[in-house]
């Protein structure tokens, strides 16, 4: 029976790999007792699937990942965030999990855009802002991205679902320390059928910023043309969800 | 500024790996300092991947911890990428596990088990903003020590260290940590009140309070204390019961890739099998094994609390453990990994029986068996005493065919003294005839060879033997190359013969190095274990500097009346034994093992008033065993532990 489950990935360990993530979740179930299916073959792994990579260096309030527990697995679904999260290092805590109707897709099939806060180094606010506003009316914003070894152009303009310069506070877990206020931007990207990632999208906004601090705050997956997240945040809440209700109808 | 992580965070991202940095790996600590906690901060002065596993370290880290009057934290050497952000912006050296900088603690402690880390330890020195030799340090700077293996002869570093353990750690840490206490405690404004202190501890060398003397003739003519706290020979430290010491409690578990990444549990330290080229056999002696229960128990516990899927049974030859087949299965039937635990077994003897106990291991991973008869002819491994006849390689290689093996992998020394071509070439004959024996088997296997060029090490009976020059190493490589072309199916891969030679010099240097060393690291040659970092023409360089003779430390014989720099340490080995086990390889003589027959006195027992721990009384099953009978069975050598006959070998 397959588990999709929410978690984050906050402060030090946002230094770790999506490898790296593999290998904890792997062992992290191990530890609390949580039965795993393994998969057949010579050399037999849990069959555990994440969804898209989050770079390393980033944080994120909501990563997902899908893990098909053993048939004899005796736990309520409701209760795996709770059992597994102590057995997680520090940063990493699971917040949600549902049981997955059969057939349902795949993380990396179903999620289309990802929404970002963005720490920039280097410019003023007034600059930000108007950064903003230039690429919004911009019909394309083409930069030279690298892609599997080789560099290619492409055109950032389309993937640019949403962009704004924020100044609200997002609240972090204590511990994890906050992101700086003066210089924010919010950014949707889209994730199909092309990705642009957050490093990108400053590039084409002006080519000597940087990211400094940068925080994936939902990921999203559109059902019959609503925008929702892969689970039902319920009590976490997801801003800008257009209609969360259908989603949770088919999940649960 | 204590906290160099907020420092540190923006950095990260730019360099490769960054999860080195950042700590909190399962089992680290966040101890809280304070005025009569003895701050340690305890280095590996290699990467985190390769340092990290390291089960010295981490069984100190957990002792040290234990005790209300100590804590200890972690660094490991920053990649060259990581230390050119330190000196760019200016930040310490760092612990990983609260980010505090280097100069905050008491004791700055390194892990040395191999000779080509040494450049790495004194960059570490600089990252820490401590001065390089022990003489330039004050009050203020942190007391530096050494321990590990290569510690055995640690005088090309004695003008940087203040203080060097020789063996087990385990109980001298505390007494170390104990003398630094009362000295804090006492107000002295001198270092040399501690470090005397530090002399009069059982296990501890302060080289500065001895003074090394040379012949005309460029020999060392003796190293003598210059202080009456310091003793005129310094015997190593060793605990005399593993059980009770079940660390590490609390392994470890890295959130990044490293080496040896699994459940580790010691089974036994020591060994006696008395192959004359290995140090660590011959300074850790005696064989003392930890109870099988009790290896059980933290296997089972470690499991548990780690969530690895993988234990490794570690030793220097795993198989010898009594009761290694209970042992195995237990760890294998346990409930934790749902049947998907897997055991592997480090340094596996070379016989069918080893196979047999890896078969039942190995059921779902069969990738490759390694095995390391370490030379090529019956002849030389009489020399090197390492007695496993042609038929014990056979059979085991045989039984691994048979049990669905394709890969087998073997180790070899060359450049062994007495070492003819026919003895070089006989590795390849080796490994040719194992895959006669796997196509005997209607199956097409592979067998690589491994070469390495063998270094004489401290406290070995090959201690005196002139190593062979960098140029005939590479010949006999060379001629292994070419033979292994013909062989079809056999693979040989190599060390680099020009870090084996640096690792000669450094292995038997003495004081003198110590200038080379700090000049080789002056210009730039950290890593030189990483081949991509390594450059003999540094070492070269720095030895023609300093107006010293490569050759003369690397290839020359020493003789008997030779005063050798590691003369007044003592791994327990009376040196007449060693002399005496020399001379009988020359002659082709091998000696048995004196875990289970009598006792020939090489002194690591009597020396210390302790004994070998070993549950059985009679060798385990399988092959020859080095003791020229056949023991398929097992248990057909009669002996008694307790009856401890000196004899007079080769007399």
């Amino acid at each position: 029976m397959k588990h999709r489950v929410r978690f984050t990935k906050l402060g030090k360990i946002r230094f770790l790999s999506h490898r790296d993530l593999a290998r904890v979740w792997e062992r992290g179930l191990r530890r609390s007792g949580v039965r795993v299916a393994y998969s057949e073959g010579f050399s037999p792994r849990p069959r555990l699937s994440f969804g898209l990579a989050l770079s390393t260096g980033y944080e994120s309030l909501g990563e997902y990942l899908d893990i098909d527990l053993h048939p004899d697995a005796d736990i309520d679904p409701a209760d795996l965030p709770a059992i597994v999260t102590p057995s997680l290092p520090d940063g990493m805590t699971a917040q949600l999990s549902v049981p997955l109707v059969p057939g349902t897709d795949s993380l990396q099939a179903a999620v289309t855009s990802s929404s970002w806060r963005i720490e920039v180094d280097g410019p003023e606010p007034a600059a930000l802002a108007d950064a903003v506003a230039r690429a919004l009316s911009a019909d394309e914003l083409p930069i030279v991205v690298e892609r599997k070894g080789s560099e290619t152009t492409l055109d950032a303009r389309p993937a640019i679902l949403a962009l704004s310069t924020a100044t609200e506070e997002i609240m972090l877990p204590p511990g994890v320390a906050p992101l700086r206020t003066s210089t924010l931007l919010d950014a949707e990207l889209a994730t199909q059928p092309r990705s642009l990632r957050p490093a990108e999208l400053l590039r084409a906004l002006d080519a000597t910023w940087h990211e400094a601090r940068v925080l994936r705050t939902h990921q999203w997956t559109l059902v019959d043309g609503a925008r929702c997240e892969p689970i039902p945040l319920g009590d976490l809440g997801a801003r800008g969800a257009t209609s969360p209700t259908h989603a949770e109808a088919r999940a649960s | 500024m204590a906290d160099v992580w907020a420092r540190l965070e923006p950095h990260l991202a730019s360099v490769q790996k960054p999860a080195r940095y950042i700590g909190c790996e399962l089992g680290a600590e966040v101890p809280t300092p304070a005025p009569h906690r003895v701050g340690w901060l305890l280095v590996y002065p290699d990467t985190y991947e390769i340092g990290l596993p390291n089960q010295g370290l981490q069984i100190l880290y957990e002792i040290l911890n234990e005790r209300p009057d100590a804590l200890a934290e972690r660094s490991y050497a920053p990649w060259t990428d990581m230390e050119e952000v330190l000196r760019r912006e200016g930040f310490p050296l760092f612990s990983v596990d609260t980010h505090r900088s280097a100069d905050e603690f008491d004791v700055v402690a390194f892990n040395l088990s191999s000779e080509l880390v040494y450049t790495n330890l004194l960059n570490c020195l600089d990252l820490a903003g401590i001065p390089l030799r022990s003489a330039d340090r004050t009050i203020d700077h942190a007391l530096v020590g050494a321990g590990g293996h290569a510690t055995f002869n640690p005088e090309p570093m004695a003008d940087f260290l203040d203080w060097v353990v020789l063996g087990d750690g385990e109980e001298v840490v505390g007494e170390i940590t104990e003398a630094i206490a009362a000295w804090k405690a006492s107000g002295s404004r001198d270092r040399i009140d501690v470090l005397r202190a530090l002399a009069g501890i059982e296990g501890v060398y302060v080289p500065s309070l001895y003074e090394a003397t040379y012949l005309p003739n460029g020999c060392l003519e003796a190293t003598t204390p210059i202080d009456s706290a310091a003793p005129a020979v310094v015997e190593k430290r060793t605990i005399a019961d593993l059980g009770a010491w079940p660390y590490p409690k609390n392994q470890l578990v890295p959130l990044t890739e490293v080496v040896h990444d699994r459940l580790n549990v010691e089974v036994f330290r020591g060994c006696t099998r008395g192959c004359r080229f290995c140090q660590a056999g011959m300074i850790t002696r005696p064989v003392r094994e930890r109870p099988a229960d009790q290896v059980a128990s933290m296997v089972q516990q470690g499991l548990r609390r780690t969530g690895y899927d993988e234990v490794a049974l570690t030793s220097l030859s795993t198989a010898d453990f009594s009761g290694i087949e209970d042992v195995v299965k237990s760890a294998m039937d346990d409930e934790v990994g749902c049947g998907n635990v897997s055991v592997s077994l480090p340094s596996l003897r070379v016989d069918a029986f080893t196979v047999g106990i890896a078969a039942q291991i190995q059921k779902a991973r069969r990738t490759g068996l390694t095995f390391a008869p370490e030379a090529g002819t019956w002849r030389m491994r009489q020399v090197i005493n390492k007695l496993i006849t042609e038929e014990d390689l056979y059979t085991a290689v045989e039984s691994a065919f048979e049990q669905g093996w394709r890969r087998v992998k073997l180790y070899f020394l060359t450049g062994l003294p007495t070492e003819t071509d026919e003895d070089t070439l006989g590795i390849v004959e080796l490994a040719r005839r194992c895959l006669e024996l796997a196509k005997a088997n209607g199956k097409d296997g592979s067998v690589t060879v491994s070469v390495g060029g063998f270094v004489p090490k401290a406290f070995t009976p090959f201690q005196w033997f002139g190593m062979n020059t960098e140029e005939e190493l590479r010949r006999k490589v060379n001629l292994l190359r070419d033979a292994a072309k013909k062989a079809r199916n056999v693979q040989l891969k190599w060390h680099d013969t020009r870090a084996s030679i640096v690792e000669g010099l450094v292995s038997r240097g003495d004081r003198r190095l110590s200038a080379v060393i700090e000049q080789v690291w002056r210009e730039g040659g950290t890593f030189q274990e990483w081949s991509e970092h390594f450059q003999l023409d540094l070492w070269t360089k720095a030895m023609a500097d300093n107006g010293l003779d490569l050759d003369w430390y690397c290839y020359r014989h020493r003789t008997e009346d030779e005063v050798l720099p590691w003369d007044h340490l003592s791994a327990g080995l009376h040196k007449d034994f060693l002399w005496q086990d020399w001379r009988d390889a020359l002659e082709e003589v091998g000696l048995e093992d004196c875990r289970w027959t009598p006792c020939y006195d090489c002194g690591a027992c009597t020396g210390y008033g302790i004994e070998h721990v070993v549950a059985s009384a009679v060798p385990p099953a399988g092959g020859s065993q080095g003791t020229g009978q056949n023991l398929l069975r097992g248990g057909e050598v009669p002996v008694t532990l307790s009856a401890r006959r000196p004899v007079g070998v080769g007399a």
